[in-house]
């Protein structure tokens, strides 16, 4: 436009020569508008980084301490008296041990074991000594009892959990001013705690079971895992893959390649537009009402959270499959149809295979999608407390699950702030699988992609 | 190809899976935020001790968890609900409706609700009066209904700190919510004899006194207890509603306030002393007892001495022990179903 302006006041009269070295009003008018323009850009550029550091630097740093987790070492005595009165050994009467009788056992043993090391704290007494250690202990001599039952009797040497204040307390989040005001640990117990790590009984280590083990109650805020969100996270994957990859496909090639075009299709077109714009606690409001209230599937399973994230995944699969489809020169498409094949032919064995990058790169676009959604999830039932992990597919997918947002999002509710680490722990997992799949989206396009 | 013809086939196999009905063998339980860490430190702990797998606990509201008890009765609806309040006439109308006539009131426990400011900060005593005064639409002053203007607590009452109005209260879905209103706004209301003043100018109900000012002084929190403490965190002049045992676990962060001279704890609200608190419920579809498997026994379990008795993890929680838990106890074991309301 403003080329063209120029041009007309140039034709009109152009009043006197002048060197093009020497630059014009217009000239310096038109490279400050330039120059603002990158200034913005730029600006916009910075922001977001800043944004997207400030973000980062939030999350890593309350949540890579949720990789490290501190344990006790100690040995404790498998008391008969207490394990088995009757001294038969028989399963039935094992299985009546409650973890109410198991909790005195590891008291003593820590008493005994600070004894012999002659580790004393004043102001610490066995009762709130064995605070130290977490309130998931005596579920795990309780299950290691039961599954060895000939070692009623003996010493055992167990590596029990740390309880979340003093697991803070190593990772700077508790210190001794804030214990004393603590009403649930008190500085003589910290000091106890260093007493021990000096003993060589309590160390940190890198938490393996943050990945493996089921998520736990507001009281041990140090044993919670995502063992069963990133299960339950995958089998909802798995559903989304098996179901969204080939009707979505089907759908484009059809729609792409054999339909006639109509009114029809053109609505359809529009409404796939639209659906991939639909607020996703859309798609959980129809997930009740179809697949639990009239198909009658279970609550809380990943089957049900994965036919509504595929009907979510659904239309962006379709749109970058089209898209792709369409990138495909029509003249390979001719060449085969020239020679003689029939057109599912041509698209099956020339147009698919170079189009399949693109599909591929949006099916795993679509999925980072579905991965990091909670809302349809919330009406499922699926935003729950579960601590059994799902069997093996694919009768796993009807069991109670939950998903890596949703444990996000549960964590961030909890009244310890040890859940607060553990969630920015969390995300910064559900981080690191979305890049993964990105990267794998762009390395599969990179490799692939053929341009004509 | 071969992709393709794999994912077709697990299409198949999905559906045909979807029809036929999968059996449920663990306890399905939904309802209010409130009783949710109650409830799954006692599932995790029945997971442990039993045989039977750990109960899935979900939140969502105590509302929206006893509608979905009454949703009707089968493997498909929950067995379950959560309730920080009282179940309503118009639940068990529902429940009825769909036929889930039998359905068992548990009394848990109670919980306390706390004031409390940040650690650093002034320290305050209230009553429910102040509260009244500070947050209320139209205030007592000089024997008539006036706006409220008060802006300081030190305009709401001479003895409190000089320190702006600023409160943090649970939003109007919350059941925390309801017991402000009542112990604390309509206590404050007809101790200032506000309330003889809505009811002589026609509010038969005295409705204006849960009114609050709407000019920022009192904030609604939709969130949880974590979004409020985040909020005094970042504004240390405001003054926070928690549930007693949110509070207990961040005792480093927040101080209490005392409450008509008492302060909050298990054993002030066991006694009564400290006015603000409320009993805290499950409700049990009897018509999933020995469908469910475990169902009876998680009950059972629920209000033992061990679990739910004043020495049992719920009260080192922060829940209240009800002292008539005995009673309670008598009636799981026998299944008793709740008396309509009166």
């Amino acid at each position: 436009m403003t080329d063209t302006s120029a041009d007309t006041v140039a034709a009109a009269g152009r009043p006197k020569a002048r060197s093009l070295y020497q630059v014009s009003a217009r000239t310096r008018k038109r490279h400050a508008s330039e120059t603002r323009f990158r200034m913005m850009g730029l600006a916009a550029v910075i922001f977001s980084i800043i944004a997207l550091l400030g973000l980062m630097t939030s999350i890593l740093s309350n949540g890579l301490s949720s990789f490290k987790q501190t344990y006790v070492t100690m040995e404790v005595f498998l008391d008969p008296a207490k394990l088995d009165k009757k001294g038969n050994r028989s399963p039935e009467d094992l299985a009546k041990i409650t973890t109410f009788t198991i909790q005195p056992l590891i008291q003593t043993a820590l008493a005994e074991t600070m004894e012999a090391r002659g580790i004393a704290v004043e102001g610490v007494n066995a009762k709130t000594a064995v605070e130290l250690i977490s309130k998931e202990a005596p579920a795990q001599l309780r299950h290691f009892v039961l599954a060895n039952p000939e070692l009623i009797g003996q010493s055992v040497r167990f590596e029990l959990l740390a309880s979340g204040r003093i697991d803070g307390y190593y990772k700077g989040r508790v210190t001794m001013e804030s214990a004393a005001l603590d009403r649930n640990i008190s500085p003589e117990q910290l000091t106890l705690a260093d007493e021990l790590k000096a003993a060589g009984l309590l160390e940190s280590r890198f938490n393996w079971s943050f990945f493996t083990a089921p998520d736990a109650s507001d009281t041990r805020p140090e044993a919670a895992g995502l063992g069963v969100a990133i299960l339950g996270s995958a089998y909802m994957m798995l559903i989304v893959l098996a179901l969204a990859l080939p009707i979505g496909v089907a759908a484009s090639i059809y729609l792409e390649e054999f339909a006639p075009q109509n009114r029809w299709t053109d609505l359809i077109e529009v409404n796939i537009a639209n659906l991939a714009a639909v607020p996703s606690i859309v798609f959980g409001i129809l997930g009740l009402a179809i697949f639990i209230n009239f198909v009658g599937l279970p609550q809380s399973a990943p089957i049900v959270g994965g036919l509504v994230l595929t009907l979510m995944t659904l239309p962006t699969i379709i749109i970058a499959t089209r898209a792709a489809l369409k990138a495909v020169p029509p003249s390979i498409k001719d060449a085969a149809l020239g020679i003689g094949a029939s057109k599912m032919q041509a698209i099956f064995h020339h147009v698919l295979p170079l189009a399949a990058p693109g599909i591929l790169t949006g099916t795993i676009i679509g999925l980072a999608q579905a991965l990091g959604e909670t809302a349809p999830l919330l009406l499922i039932g699926m935003v729950a407390f579960v601590r059994e992990y799902p069997g093996a597919p694919p009768e796993g997918f009807f069991d109670p699950a939950s998903a890596l947002p949703v444990q996000v999002y549960n964590w961030t509710q909890r009244g310890d702030p040890a859940f607060f680490e553990r969630a920015s722990g969390a995300i910064i997992v559900l981080l690191v699988f979305l890049v993964i799949m990105n990267t794998v989206a762009i390395l599969l396009r990179r490799r692939f992609e053929r341009r004509w | 190809m071969n992709a393709l013809k794999f994912a077709a086939a697990a299409l198949v196999a999905s559906t045909a899976f979807a029809g036929t009905a999968i059996a449920r063998d663990q306890i399905q339980i939904a309802g209010s935020s409130t009783v949710l860490p109650y409830a799954s430190i006692v599932a995790e702990a029945f997971g442990e001790n039993f045989s039977f797998p750990t109960p899935v606990v979900e939140s969502g509201g105590s509302g929206a968890g006893r509608k979905k008890l009454c949703e009707g009765v089968g493997e498909n609806t929950i067995d379950i609900a959560n309730s920080s309040s009282r179940i309503k006439q118009s639940d068990i109308d529902l429940c009825a409706s769909n036929g889930v006539t039998e359905i068992q009131e548990v009394r848990i426990g109670y919980d306390g609700i706390v004031f409390a400011s940040d650690i650093n900060g002034e320290t305050f005593a209230f009553t429910p009066a102040d509260w009244y005064n500070a947050l209320a639409a139209k205030v007592m002053k000089d024997g008539a209904l006036v706006d409220n203007t008060a802006r300081t607590w030190a305009d709401v009452n001479p003895d409190l700190p000089d320190q702006d109005i600023l409160a943090f209260i649970p939003g109007t879905k919350h059941g925390t919510r309801e017991v402000f209103d009542e112990k604390v706004l309509e206590a404050g209301c007809e101790a200032t004899g506000a309330e003889e003043a809505f009811k002589a100018a026609g509010d038969e109900k005295a409705e204006g006194c849960i009114a609050l000012r709407t000019d920022g002084a009192s904030v609604d929190i939709d969130g949880d207890y974590t979004e409020t403490l985040a909020r005094i965190d970042a504004n240390k002049n405001a003054i926070g509603v928690f549930g007693l045992s949110f509070y207990e676990n961040n005792t480093d962060k927040l101080q209490v306030a005392t409450m008509s001279g008492v302060n909050p704890s298990t054993e002030s609200i066991a006694s009564g002393e400290y006015p603000i608190s409320r009993p805290l419920y499950f409700y049990v579809k009897n018509a999933h007892l020995g469908v469910i498997p475990g169902l009876q026994e998680y009950i059972e379990f629920f209000v033992s001495d061990e679990i739910a008795g004043p020495d049992g993890p719920l009260a080192a929680y922060g829940l209240v022990s009800d002292p008539e838990l005995a009673k309670t106890q008598e009636k799981v074991a026998n299944r008793t179903p709740m008396a309509p309301l009166n």
